[in-house]
C-alpha cells in the first residue's frame, strides 16, 4: 500500500494512504478530542472539536475525516484551532446538558478554559421544539443563553430519549441507518438552532419505525439516550455507576454468537452494551440481545431487591402483548 | 459437511463477497447481526438473492425474490445445477480435482429444466435462470441458509442440494465463497461439537469409531457405548412404543416445541419418570416428576458456547442465581455423586480442559486464549494456532491431501402435508424479530413491537373470508385446530399462511403442525401445514386489538 509522509506539530510521521490526520495523530501519541467520531461510524464530521490547522488550508478541517496528504503540515494546537475547540465546546455546554459526557470530554474542556456561563443563565425548557419549522427561529433577548433544554420523552418500557442531552452528533442516526441498523428511524430535523433528531413526523417511538435494537444507545456520548432502567435509578438517585460490574459473556437466543458487556447492580442487569471492537457485533446488537435479559431476573417473589422495586413501578401497565411466563423460583 | 459439523465461512467474508443467496433465511429478524454483515456486503455491491416463499423483511434488501412454493427447494436448486451444466459454468477443474460422484448427479439433475423447475416453484424460468448464471460467475459467492431449509421432512437432502451448488461451481474452501448455516439458538453449534448428538462424542468425533472411543474410555475408565442413541423424534417414537420409559430433560420445552404438541404431550404423560432441569417452570417440567432448578448458563455461569462461525467464545457469570437454582455442571456432578460413581465437582475450566485433550479441533484453545482473542474458530489445533477463518481449503490444494468431496444425487418430495380441497392453505411457521421459541425467554421483557400470535394471510385470502383483520378464526388441519386473529400480511401470497411460534399457551400453533420428520436429521416438517381458516359465528366480536403486520417495522 501506497504510504504518506506529513508533519504533525513538527513530528514527521508515515501513514498508509487513506489514513485520516486523526489516524496520523493516533499514531504519534497525539491525542486529539472527538465527539461526534466513532471507530465503527463513518464519520460525519458535525462537531468540529477535533479541527486543526493545515497548512496553505483558509479554513480549519475535521482531522477525523480529512485523509492525509504527502508534505501535509498540520498544527493541532495553533492558537486558532484552540479557539475554535474553545467556543465549540462553550456553545454546546451552554446550550445542552453535558453533565454525563466522559470524563475525557471534561477534561478538554478544562484544557482549553471553556466558561459556558459566560452566556448568561440558561433560558427556560421549551416544549415546541418538536414543532419549529426552518426559518421561523425566533431570536432570544440576548439575556440568557439558548439551549435546547426540553421534557424527556419517555414513550416505551425500552428506552428514553433526553433531547436536552442532545449535541446532534448524528452517531445515533449513522448507527440506526447505513453504518449498522439499516433501519432508519430517525433522522435530523429542521435547521440550524431547531434542528434536532427526529423520527417520522415526530411520532413516539412505538408508532415509529424503530424496532428497540438501542444501537443508538450505544454509540451516544452524552446520555441523551439512556436505558429506560438507567433513568428510572438515576431518577430515583440510586444509579451507582462506581458499584457496577461489567462482566462480558454471550447473548443466550440465537446462534450469531453476539458479546455482551453486562452491566450489574446489586445482581441486577441493569445495561447491556457490546464491545465496540469485537468482530461479531462491532458494538451493534439486536432488541432480544439488549433488552431481553429479563427473564434471567425474573424471580417473582423470591428476592425482590430496592432496583426490582424501582423498575416494576415504572412499568407501563400493558406489559407488551405476550401474556408473562412464570417467573422463576 | 464433508464429515465436518461446521458452516465454511466466517462472517467477516460476507462483506466482500460478490454473490449472495439467502436461501430459506428471515435473518434480519431471526438473526440481526449476521444480517449487519449481510448489509455491508450488499453496501459494498454484492448481488442478494432472497429464497424465500415470503416476502420478508429480509427479502426487501434482495435485487431479486424468488418467492417459491414451500418446500420446493430441491427443485430450485436441481434446476439451477442443470442450467449451470447445461451453460457450460460448471467449474470442470474443480470437480475434477476435488469432487466425486459428479456424472451421477448430472445425471439426476438432467429432467430438471428451467420448465420443469418453474412448474414445480412457481417462479418465472427467468428468474432462476440469472441466479444460475449469477451464482455460477460470480468471483466469491455464499449460500445461507436457516431453518426454512432444514425444518422439513427431507432437510437433509435440502442441505445436501445447496452444498451440491457450491460443489458445482467451486464456490467453497476459497475466502469469500461458501456454505453458511446461521444456527439458531446460541449453542446449538457447540452442543453438537461438544457431543450431544447421538451419533457423537465431544470434539464431533463418530462414536462408532473405536479410536475414538478409545480415547475417551481411557480417559473416563469407563466403557462409552459403541452404537449411536436417538434423536428427540426417534425418542419419541421410542416412548410411543414403550421402549423409553424414563426422559431427563436438560433446557427444552418439548411439551410445546414438538410438531403436533398434543400428541408430544400425551407421550410424556405417559412416562414412568421425568426429570426436568429448566430455569422455569415451563409447561414440561409441570408434567415432571422432579424439577431441577438450574442457573441461567450465559449470566449466572461460567462456560463457552459456539457461534455459526465456529467461534468459540466465553460465558461468564455476571449474576447470583435465585434461590436454590444450580449451574447444570454442580446438578449432573451431583447426580453423579448420588448415583455412586462421583467425579468430584470440577470447574468449567477443567471440564473444557478435558475436552481440550480430547478434540484436536478445540486443543488449542485455553480459556487465556479465548479470553484475549474474543474467541476462536475451530479448529485450533494447538496453542500457537490462530483458529480457522474458513474450512475446506485443502479442497483446493494439489494433490488433494484428503478424500474428495462427494455430489448425492437429490430427488425432490414435496411436502408431506398435501395441500386438498379440504385444506388448501400452505401454513408456514417462524420467527419474529422481538421474540424467541416458545417464548420463555423472550416473554420476559417488554417488547413494544409485540404483538399477538395470528394467522397471518394475503390481503385477497381475507376478502375470500370475509372477514376483518383481527376476527378470531379457527384454523384446522389434519391434526388439530386453533384459534387465532386474523392479520394481513402483505408479504403472503394468496394461499400461503403464516404463524409466529412464540406464544403456544394462547395460541398452540404446534397443534396443527406435522411430526413427519426427516430421516436423516430427525426434524420435523414445521414449514409446510395443510390448513383450512374458517370464520367464526362471533369472530368478529371475540376480535383482538391485534397489531397489523404491515406497520411492523423492522
Amino acid at each position: 500500500m501506497a504510504e504518506v509522509t506529513l508533519v504533525v506539530d513538527g513530528t514527521t510521521v508515515t501513514m498508509p494512504d487513506g489514513s485520516t490526520i486523526l489516524d496520523a495523530c493516533r499514531a504519534l501519541d497525539n491525542n486529539q478530542p472527538t465527539l461526534c467520531y466513532l471507530d465503527n461510524l463513518t464519520p460525519v464530521n458535525v462537531c468540529r472539536v477535533c479541527v486543526v490547522e493545515v497548512e496553505g488550508n483558509r479554513t480549519l478541517v475535521p482531522s477525523c475525516s480529512r485523509p492525509v496528504e504527502e508534505g501535509m503540515e498540520v498544527a493541532t494546537d495553533s492558537d486558532r484551532v484552540r479557539h475554535s475547540r474553545k467556543m465549540v465546546y462553550e456553545f454546546l455546554a451552554s446550550s445542552v446538558d453535558l453533565d454525563l459526557v466522559d470524563e475525557e470530554t471534561v477534561a478538554w474542556m478544562d484544557h482549553y478554559g471553556c466558561d459556558p456561563d459566560r452566556y448568561g443563565p440558561p433560558a427556560d425548557p421549551a416544549h415546541d421544539r418538536d414543532r419549529r419549522k426552518a426559518g421561523h427561529h425566533q431570536i432570544g433577548p440576548g439575556t440568557e443563553a439558548e439551549t435546547v433544554h426540553q421534557p424527556v420523552k419517555v414513550d416505551n418500557e425500552l428506552y428514553v430519549r433526553d433531547y436536552s442531552r442532545c449535541i446532534l452528533c448524528y452517531k445515533c442516526v449513522e448507527a440506526c441507518g447505513e453504518d449498522a441498523q439499516n433501519t432508519f428511524a430517525i433522522a435530523v430535523a429542521g435547521r440550524g438552532f431547531d434542528a434536532r433528531i427526529s423520527t417520522e413526523f415526530d411520532t413516539g417511538l412505538t408508532d415509529s419505525a424503530c424496532v428497540f435494537c438501542g444501537n443508538c444507545i450505544g454509540v451516544c456520548p452524552t446520555g441523551a439516550l439512556m436505558f429506560r432502567s438507567e433513568h428510572e435509578l438515576r431518577l430515583a438517585g440510586m444509579w451507582e455507576e462506581d458499584d457496577q460490574t461489567v462482566t462480558r459473556t454471550v447473548c443466550s437466543y440465537c446462534g450469531v454468537g453476539c458479546n455482551l458487556d453486562l452491566h450489574v447492580q446489586d445482581n441486577r442487569i441493569v445495561k447491556v452494551t457490546s464491545p465496540m471492537d469485537h468482530s461479531v457485533t462491532s458494538g451493534h446488537l439486536c432488541i432480544k440481545g439488549r433488552f431481553g435479559y429479563e427473564y434471567v431476573q425474573e424471580v417473582g417473589d423470591l428476592a425482590v431487591t430496592p432496583i426490582d422495586d424501582i423498575l416494576r413501578r415504572a412499568r407501563i401497565d400493558d406489559r407488551g402483548r405476550y401474556p408473562r411466563p412464570d417467573s422463576r423460583a | 459437511m464433508f464429515g465436518v459439523g461446521g458452516g465454511t465461512c466466517s462472517y467477516e467474508e460476507i462483506e466482500t463477497t460478490d454473490v449472495i443467496l439467502l436461501w430459506g433465511s428471515n435473518a434480519r429478524e431471526a438473526h440481526p447481526i449476521f444480517f449487519h454483515h449481510l448489509m455491508k456486503g450488499v453496501r459494498n455491491g454484492a448481488r442478494l438473492y432472497a429464497v424465500d416463499p415470503r416476502h420478508t423483511t429480509s427479502a426487501m434488501w434482495a435485487d431479486v425474490w424468488l418467492g417459491l412454493e414451500v418446500g420446493s427447494d430441491i427443485a430450485l436448486a436441481n434446476a439451477v445445477a442443470r442450467e449451470i451444466i447445461t451453460a457450460g459454468l460448471h467449474h470442470e477443474e474443480f470437480i475434477r480435482h476435488a469432487t466425486v460422484g459428479f456424472e451421477a448427479y448430472a445425471e439426476s439433475v438432467e429432467p430438471w429444466t428451467l420448465q420443469r423447475g418453474a412448474e414445480i416453484t412457481g417462479l418465472p424460468p427467468e428468474v432462476i435462470r440469472r441466479m444460475a448464471h449469477d451464482y455460477a460467475t460470480a468471483d466469491q459467492a455464499q449460500i445461507c441458509w436457516t431453518l426454512g431449509i432444514t425444518e422439513h421432512h427431507n432437510a437433509t437432502d435440502n442441505v445436501l442440494a445447496l452444498i451440491n451448488l457450491a460443489l458445482l461451481t467451486g464456490h467453497v474452501g476459497r475466502y469469500g465463497s461458501g456454505l453458511v448455516p446461521i444456527r439458531g439458538q446460541n449453542n446449538v453449534q457447540g452442543g453438537g461439537d461438544m457431543g450431544a448428538l447421538p451419533n457423537r462424542l465431544p470434539g464431533f468425533q463418530e462414536i462408532e469409531d473405536p479410536v475414538s472411543r478409545g480415547k475417551f474410555e481411557a480417559v473416563w475408565g469407563r466403557p462409552v457405548p459403541n452404537q449411536a442413541g436417538k434423536h428427540l423424534s426417534l425418542m419419541l417414537e421410542a416412548m410411543e412404543l414403550g421402549e423409553i420409559t424414563g426422559l431427563y430433560v436438560i433446557g427444552e420445552n418439548p411439551a410445546q416445541s414438538e410438531a403436533r404438541s398434543d400428541h408430544a404431550r400425551h407421550l410424556l404423560r405417559g412416562l414412568e419418570f421425568m426429570v426436568v432441569q429448566d430455569l422455569f417452570m415451563t409447561r414440561t417440567a409441570e408434567l415432571a416428576d422432579v424439577v431441577l432448578p438450574a442457573a441461567a448458563g450465559w449470566a449466572e455461569t461460567d462456560g463457552t458456547v459456539t457461534s455459526s462461525e465456529r467461534r468459540v467464545q466465553r460465558v461468564r457469570k455476571a449474576l447470583d442465581p435465585p434461590g436454590e437454582a444450580r449451574d447444570d455442571l454442580h446438578i449432573i456432578s451431583a447426580l453423579a455423586e448420588r448415583m455412586g460413581r462421583g467425579w468430584g465437582y470440577p470447574t468449567a475450566e477443567e471440564v473444557w480442559d478435558e475436552l481440550r485433550s480430547l478434540s484436536p479441533n478445540h486443543a488449542g484453545m485455553s480459556y487465556r486464549r479465548l479470553a484475549e482473542a474474543g474467541g476462536l474458530q475451530w479448529p485450533c489445533p494447538g496453542e500457537d494456532h490462530p483458529g480457522t477463518l474458513f474450512l475446506h481449503g485443502d479442497l483446493w490444494d494439489d494433490p488433494l491431501p484428503r478424500d474428495p468431496a462427494p455430489f448425492f444425487p437429490t430427488p425432490w418430495a414435496p411436502p408431506v402435508d398435501e395441500l386438498s380441497e379440504e385444506y388448501p392453505i400452505r401454513l408456514t411457521t417462524g420467527r419474529r424479530l422481538d421474540s424467541y421459541n416458545t417464548g420463555v425467554q423472550s416473554g420476559g421483557y417488554s417488547s413494544p413491537l409485540r404483538t399477538a400470535v395470528a394467522i397471518e394471510v394475503a390481503p385477497a385470502d381475507r376478502a375470500a373470508l370475509g372477514v376483518a383483520e383481527g376476527d378470531l378464526v379457527r384454523v384446522v388441519s389434519r391434526r388439530g385446530s386453533v384459534e387465532a386473529p386474523v392479520l394481513v400480511d402483505r408479504s403472503l401470497r394468496p394461499g400461503l399462511a403464516f404463524m409466529a411460534v412464540h406464544d403456544p399457551d394462547v395460541v398452540d400453533v404446534n397443534l396443527l403442525t406435522i411430526d413427519a420428520w426427516d430421516p436423516k436429521s430427525g426434524t420435523a416438517e414445521f414449514k409446510a401445514t395443510a390448513v383450512r381458516i374458517e370464520p367464526l359465528a362471533d369472530g368478529a366480536e371475540r376480535r383482538s386489538g391485534v397489531r397489523s403486520v404491515a406497520d411492523y417495522p423492522v
